[in-house]
């Protein structure tokens, strides 16, 4: 069996980490690299960079973030945020990301997704869906940082994706988004049972309950984290202690 | 100096980065003729395997690879890397180089079975006799970082160095005189990954 993976998500805005580690102790508390050595030293399975740049420049600056961070850190690398074609996929992986996350542009150009998985392989193409309740066991699609509906509906997004050849979902929920209430566990699970490849769950987590009501229960495979991390609220081994004395499989 | 094979599509830069932090030199190979500074091969595997046999064609890549690989210089086959050296993939039912016998096959789950294809994320590699030299200084039953939908089945099982299980037993790394393949990815497998990879660079395991 895979193990579940333990993902801490880093923002990144003109080079720099806007939302990490709240540590004193860190030389340059913005620096990516730094950042990630943490989390890799404390057994994260995988680092998730998120681009939150406004700028044209700040978005170039993100292929030589994933350059140093790759050549220092070696564990997988997804960068997602604001990319939009071929050309963007392509600088990042040359610069050493694993993945590539993929949010607004797969809705407004699906090809996209099945032109880069056939040229890049499913395992490196993450379709990152946004997803809020719009009615019983109903979740629309919105995209643009949550900003803009799009009339999609989750459960059908997501398995359209898996046929266009995603090799995973990270699914957030923007109801449960930031208020540590816990994740939005039916649309995860309505999402987990209709496809057959991994769903990275996001959005809601305050307990080591909720971590792992949404593995149990929600069948997501993997947990992206933020604030809980960053907060040092919990460690990621004592995460993993949790979850394995629940008896789910982690990597100690 | 190692030579790291550039067919077109993947991440090549993690594999170059954990080279040298393994302290060791290594050069981008992209023409038949790089072939030639090289002591030492790493193909790397991301992506498709039609797309990756029709690229290796194409640049003539493919004829001075299985030349190389004939003159017995230390040559490790990462993810696809490894696939390719088998005589045939489901993946876009095609042809690979033959260098090892046997197949490459979809991992098939029922619903039931609750198992996610692509196998994606860390698990624990069991390691056989004729591996041992290569997973020196590894514990056995170690994790490792896996990204794949297909897997190989070697004809013969001596060349089996390691094998894992994902909801059965695949086989996870091979090792047929100075070739080497791993299903995982040792340049995102941490430490482990890094000691499999000085180990496949340090060559004892040749003798």
């Amino acid at each position: 069996m895979a193990t579940v993976r333990i993902i801490p998500c880093l923002d990144v805005k003109e080079g720099s980490v806007v939302k990490g580690i709240h540590f004193e102790n860190l030389i340059q508390a913005g620096d990516p690299v730094e950042q990630a050595a943490f989390y890799s030293k404390e057994k994260a399975d995988e680092i998730v960079f998120l681009d939150i740049s406004a700028t044209i420049e700040g978005r170039k600056t993100m292929v030589d973030v994933v350059k140093k961070v790759a050549s220092a850190v070696f564990i997988p690398l997804t960068v997602g945020g604001g990319i939009n074609s071929i050309g963007d996929i392509e600088d990042l992986l040359k610069a050493g990301a694993d993945k590539i996350s993929i949010n607004t542009a797969a809705v407004k150009n699906p090809s996209l997704i099945k032109e880069s998985t056939d040229k890049f392989g499913s395992q490196c193409i993450v379709i990152a869906i946004d997803g809020k309740k719009v009615g019983p066991e109903k979740w629309e699609v919105y995209i643009e940082s949550g900003k803009t509906p799009t009339g999609k509906d989750v459960v059908e997004w997501a398995k359209k994706v898996e046929k266009l050849g995603a090799g995973e979902i990270l699914l957030t929920s923007i109801d449960m988004d930031g208020t540590q209430k816990g994740y939005d566990i039916e649309m995860t699970r309505s999402v987990s049972k209709n496809i057959s490849i991994p769903v990275i769950a996001s959005g809601g987590a305050g307990t080591l309950d909720h971590l792992y009501k949404v593995i149990k229960e929600g069948g997501a495979d993997a947990i992206l984290l933020a604030s809980l991390l960053h907060f040092r609220k919990y460690t990621i081994s004592e995460i993993k202690q949790y979850l394995k004395d629940k008896g789910l499989d982690v990597r100690l | 100096m190692t030579g790291i094979v550039n067919y077109g599509v993947g991440n090549i830069y993690s594999v170059v980065s954990a080279v040298k932090k393994c302290g060791e030199e290594s050069f981008i190979i992209e023409k038949p003729s790089d072939f030639l500074k090289a002591d030492k091969i790493i193909l790397p595997g991301v992506g498709a395997f039609g797309k990756g046999i029709q690229h290796l064609q194409e640049s003539g890549i493919k004829t001075a690879l299985f030349d190389i690989i004939k003159t017995g210089k230390p040559f490790l086959g990462i993810c696809l890397g490894m696939q390719i050296l088998f005589s045939y993939s489901e993946e876009g039912d095609c042809e690979g180089l033959n260098l090892i016998k046997g197949n490459v096959r979809k991992f098939v789950f029922q619903p039931f079975h609750k198992m996610k294809v692509p196998h994606m994320g860390w698990s624990i590699v069991k390691i056989i006799e004729p591996g041992k030299k290569l997973f020196n200084n590894i514990p056995d039953n170690m994790w490792f970082y896996f990204a794949h939908s297909y897997y190989v089945i070697p004809e013969e099982s001596t060349v089996i160095a390691a094998t894992t299980n994902y909801g059965y037993r695949f086989v996870s790394a091979v090792k047929m005189n100075n070739i080497v393949g791993v299903q995982f990815h040792p340049e995102k497998s941490g430490d482990c990954g890094l000691i499999f990879l000085k180990n496949f660079l340090e060559g004892r395991w040749l003798l």
